[in-house]
């Protein structure tokens, strides 16, 4: 009895201290997050997050305060990837798999109403609008990352934001379904 | 014209399918069963009626509760073709309830629990035999010596040895093969002095033992996975990789000690060698795939035959040997794979040449 | 129910061809016994600017011009890119979009020309003597004629022509396989136009100075194979006709180098890398065409197939044929079709509108009914392995199909999804028909879109760095102006106040700040 209490103990004993050593021996310093977010926001300082550009939303989701999915011009890949360094459980409902995979958007100018003011292409963060004072400005595509900025800026309403277009270059077969989830697809029809 | 459909191709198709598949393997089954069926007379009619029938009604439960479409999974033949396994690896004159259970421990515990076709980690047949095995193993050893259909129990004792648990029909009891050598040679006889009381190869061979139902036959089970690796439903690595290695055990084991182990020849005709080499371990789902993984499969298991056989506490092994070796199939597919076209085994792609310009020739 | 045939067991190509392939039925007798017939020119022709693998042509013509047979319409952009011309003479009616033959049906910009049924030559291409052209001249013409591969890769075929500057090649292989089921287009031009075949065939030996010349035919084409040997002495570099065996997918360039040549071609490298260049036979013929006759590329031979066309048919049909008047071409058809592909059923591409055009890569137009195709229901995977049997380049796809299901993509580029070729074997043979290859498709298309991203998101970060730097001078200039003119004040003040003013500071300070304007 009293040798099965003493080695269990000894075993106990033994295996906490291993424990705590190897919580001292391996313990990793958390580095200084906000410089890795910072690394991994798209860096334009666009302010669709609400936040004083880039660094601010870095500060603010380093604190809890925002959550990873905060950058809507980033999309899903960039809350992944910040997902994976920021602890998600203080950001707030900010799960990433609630964030529906959206089509990326991009901005699109109605010539009919673009007056020529030049408030959009200064307020773009990629330089990604085109033209001169008094003439139709237009968006290139490529470069604009759908931050919608330009939107608030003009004054007549000539700019939206459209889904991307898709091209022969980037179009790609669906996901075919399981046979499980077209059956249920089918009893939802 | 109609829109026509697009999707992905390739638009043709081969003619093979799940159906068709385990409609072929049931058809090699046949031939065996049916002399099972003939040997053990009526009793085991019911038996492997019983126990197919109540697979099928466990599947159609299982679908049901699952919420799976019923027409197309059900019609699929898998639930028949495990049924049927368990019931070739019953004793003939086994109760109703314990084909049913097979049935239920098969489908319910061993397929749909696991996630239904080709999710299960196990062999369901196989499950279903250790199971009972191990539960009831007083029924699952009660070994009757295969007279014929005309002369043995007729219709009606027939069903009461199957519903009512009858035991007025005077059956010969008799021992199997590999128990019959597991319990002479733990009590300290040798191999040359157990030989005489054995069945003679033809018997073995022809099916004329006492055995479970649809495994006494090593003919016509060998026929049947023949025309299994013929029509390609099944590849040749793992029936002879596990027959390969069951013999070359019990062949060296035998020379070496001939009075302690049984020769190959016994191994290889007696017990569920012959259903196990071409039928159990040829499970699409739960062997490995590639056919370096099936030959390492194979010969694990036909080790581990040889070795429960020998040394375990069990007369029979196949079902746990199956079971082992099923439980290292996602480990044999991790680390077997094959290689890769124009890369190395490790995934690096093969060396390049160095480029040599050739400028001066223009 | 049906088993594979009991020959199929002892097939020697089982033992001597590709690892892994399957067997399709090959349906070729449906069109195989059909000679070349040359269509009707077209009321419309729909030429696209990007009928190959590159860079878009740029149009050189606009509304309303008239265009004669041959005229450069649209020219090469870039390295890797390819010339279209008029197929034949018309007037341009639009230069704008249509849907491209594509599964997608994505509209691409396209010429569409309304013709005139002159079908009037313009000036020709300057011919050329291959024996006393350099292999730069001929790879010059070849370009000019706005050739590409036409088994269907579309890669411009000059690019190819030109690789013995960087490569040491040794061999020319003619890919005269035709793997696909269905097809016979190249089958038939093999047999009738052997002679200009072996004389391109020559041709681009010579560009490539290549020492010997493989022409690889699958042993089903008996009338091909003796067509081609009677040219083996033709030419001065030795040409051999090798027959290989009936198996797909044996025309894919790497899996027929390694039967040819034994040598495997290594993961991401070029057939090139071993001093093998493949070409196709019907390209051998354009280029025949091109430098002998100075005809650029302007028709192509198409096979009609499949049970549902009334007359299946080989046809040469020019560029820019809608593909439904190629099917009324061959009398409509027979029964309402299931599935209308471009190209063969293994791998080709079902498509939308039957009105998109027939371009320089349309190896066939295949109508193919219920019956022929597979069905929809899939099941669920029994890991019976027949798909890793199949799989010619050595992947597990039932493995790749979990994974990506699953989105685990990385996973799936671990075990060798950048390998596939998409082939299509494994869905072929999936006895659960399931649908591995589109899955495949999809993970590729998802990949390289997160690539894509990825290198925008960069692209984004160097935009807005850029702008930043951009504004920070804007705003340094704007305060050094200040500081200038504040100087100047100061200095006039001073001036003002005392006699000998002297010279401003700021105007060295001054000058950074240009600069970085």
């Amino acid at each position: 009895m009293i040798e099965a209490a003493v080695s269990m103990s000894a075993l106990g004993l033994g295996l906490g201290l291993l424990l705590g050593v190897a919580a001292r021996r391996f313990h990793v310093e958390s580095p200084p997050i906000v410089d890795a977010i910072e690394g991994i926001l798209p860096g334009t300082n666009c302010g669709a997050c609400g936040y004083p550009g880039c660094r601010g939303l870095a500060e603010a989701m380093s604190e809890g305060a925002a959550p990873v999915t905060a950058c809507a011009p980033g999309g899903r890949d960039v809350a992944l990837a910040l997902a994976a360094i920021v602890d998600t459980d203080g950001g707030g409902g900010g799960a990433v798999s609630g964030m529906a995979e959206a089509e990326p958007t991009v901005a699109f100018i109605f010539e009919d109403h673009c007056t020529g003011c030049m408030r959009c292409f200064k307020r773009c963060p990629t330089d990604a609008i085109i033209g001169a004072n008094r003439q139709i400005h237009t968006v290139v595509t490529d470069a604009c990352i759908g931050c919608n900025a330009c939107i608030e800026a003009c004054p007549t309403e000539a700019i939206v934001a459209r889904v991307k277009p898709k091209t022969l270059k980037s179009w790609y077969w669906d996901k075919p379904r399981t046979a499980f989830e077209a059956r249920g697809a089918e009893v939802a029809a | 014209m109609t829109a026509p459909l697009i999707i992905s191709g390739p638009h043709t198709h081969t003619l093979f399918t799940v159906s068709r598949t385990m409609l072929t393997v049931s058809a090699a089954l046949a031939p065996a069963t049916l002399f099972g069926l003939w040997m053990f007379g009526w009793p085991a009619i019911f038996l492997f009626l019983v126990t197919v029938a109540s697979a099928w009604l466990f599947e159609v439960a299982c679908l049901r509760v699952a919420g799976k479409p019923v027409a197309r999974f059900a019609g699929d033949g898998s639930a028949i073709l495990t049924g049927w396994l368990v019931a070739m690896t019953l004793p003939p004159y086994a109760p109703w309830w314990l084909g049913g259970t097979g049935s239920a421990i098969a489908i319910v515990i061993a397929k749909h629990l696991f996630g239904g076709l080709g999710q299960n980690l196990f062999n369901p047949a196989m499950v279903a035999r250790a199971m009972l095995l191990i539960a009831l193993p007083v029924h699952m050893t009660t070994w009757v010596a295969p007279v014929g259909l005309p002369e043995g129990p007729g219709f009606l004792d027939g069903l009461a040895i199957t519903f009512a648990g009858s035991q007025e029909f005077d059956a010969v009891s008799s021992a199997s093969t590999l128990s019959h050598i597991k319990s002479q040679i733990g009590a300290g006889a040798t191999m040359s002095e157990i030989a005489p009381d054995l069945a003679g190869l033809e018997a073995r061979l022809i099916g004329l033992v006492p055995g479970s139902l649809g495994e006494t036959s090593t003919i016509l089970l060998l026929l049947g996975g023949i025309a299994l690796m013929a029509l390609r439903i099944v590849t040749p690595v793992i029936p002879l990789s596990v027959l390969g290695t069951l013999a070359g055990l019990s062949a060296l084991a035998s020379t070496l000690a001939p009075d302690r182990f049984a020769p190959p020849l016994l191994h290889l005709t007696s017990g569920s060698t012959m259903l196990c080499a071409f039928f159990i371990a040829t499970d699409y789902v739960t062997s490995p795939v590639t056919a370096m993984g099936k030959f390492v499969y194979g010969v694990a298991i036909g080790a581990l035959v040889f070795v429960i056989r020998t040394w375990g506490s069990f007369p029979e092994g196949v079902a746990f040997a199956v079971l082992l070796m099923n439980a290292c199939t996602p480990l044999i597919e991790t680390y077997v794979r094959p290689r890769v076209f124009g890369r190395t085994r490790t995934g690096k792609p093969l060396p390049v040449k160095a480029r040599a310009p050739r400028g001066g020739k223009r | 129910m049906s088993f594979p045939h009991f020959a199929a067991l002892f097939r020697p190509s089982q033992f001597f061809g590709i690892r892994g392939g399957v067997h399709p039925e090959t349906r070729k007798h449906l069109s195989s016994e059909s000679p070349i017939e040359d269509m009707p020119i077209p009321t419309l022709l729909r030429v696209p600017l990007q009928q190959h693998i590159g860079a878009e042509a740029e149009p050189l013509v606009r509304r309303d011009d008239l265009v004669v047979k041959g005229q450069l319409i649209g020219r090469a952009r870039g390295p890797v890119s390819a010339n279209i011309h008029a197929p034949t003479s018309g007037r341009v009616i639009a230069v704008g979009h249509f849907a491209a033959p594509h599964p997608s049906g994505l509209p691409i910009p396209t010429i569409t020309i309304r013709t005139d049924g002159q079908d009037s030559w313009g000036p020709r291409l300057g011919r050329l003597r291959p024996e006393n052209a350099t292999p730069e001249e001929i790879a010059a013409k070849v370009a000019e004629a706005g050739i590409v591969g036409m088994g269907g890769a579309t890669f411009p075929s000059a690019v190819k022509l030109n690789l013995r500057a960087k490569y040491d090649l040794h061999t020319l292989v003619i890919n005269g396989a035709e793997c696909e089921p269905y097809l016979t287009c190249d089958d038939r031009l093999m047999r009738e136009r052997a002679e200009e075949i072996a004389d391109g065939v020559g041709i681009m030996a010579r560009a490539l100075g290549v020492a010997q010349i493989v022409v690889a035919i699958e042993s089903n084409k008996a009338e091909a194979i003796s067509a081609m040997q009677r040219f083996d002495r033709a030419l001065d570099i030795p040409l051999r006709v090798q027959v290989v065996p009936t198996q797909y997918p044996m025309g894919s360039e790497k899996h027929l180098v390694k039967i040819l040549t034994g040598r495997e071609t290594p993961a991401r490298a070029l057939t090139a890398d071993l001093g093998v260049v493949v070409h196709n036979a019907a390209t051998a013929h354009a280029v025949h065409l091109a430098v002998r006759y100075g005809e650029p590329l302007l028709s192509r031979v198409v096979t009609v197939s499949g049970r549902a066309v009334r007359r299946p048919a080989n046809v040469r049909v020019l560029i820019g044929t809608p593909v439904s008047e190629v099917i009324a071409h061959c009398d409509g058809y027979a029964e309402e079709p299931d599935r209308l592909l471009l190209g063969g059923p293994m791998m080709g591409q079902p498509i939308q509108n039957p009105r998109v055009p027939v371009v320089k890569g349309t190896s066939g137009i295949l109508a193919l009914t219920r019956a022929e195709t597979p069905g929809l229901d899939t099941m669920p995977c029994i890991r019976c392995g027949r798909c890793a049997q199949a799989c010619p380049v050595g992947l597990t796809p039932f493995e790749l199909n979990a994974r990506i299901q699953s989105e685990d993509l990385e996973g799936a580029g671990r075990i060798g999804l950048l390998d596939c070729i998409t082939c299509g074997c494994c869905s072929f043979t999936c006895p659960s028909n399931i649908p591995l290859v589109q899955t495949i498709h999809y993970a590729k298309g998802k990949l390289a879109e997160a690539e894509g991203r990825r290198h925008q998101q960069e692209e984004t970060k160097r935009l807005a760095a850029a702008r930043k730097a951009r504004e920070e001078a804007a705003a340094e200039a704007k305060r050094q102006m200040m500081a200038k003119r504040k100087a100047e004040m100061e200095a006039r003040k001073q001036r003002e106040a005392a006699a000998p003013p002297p010279p401003p500071p700021a105007q060295a300070m001054a000058q950074p700040g240009g600069a970085a304007q």
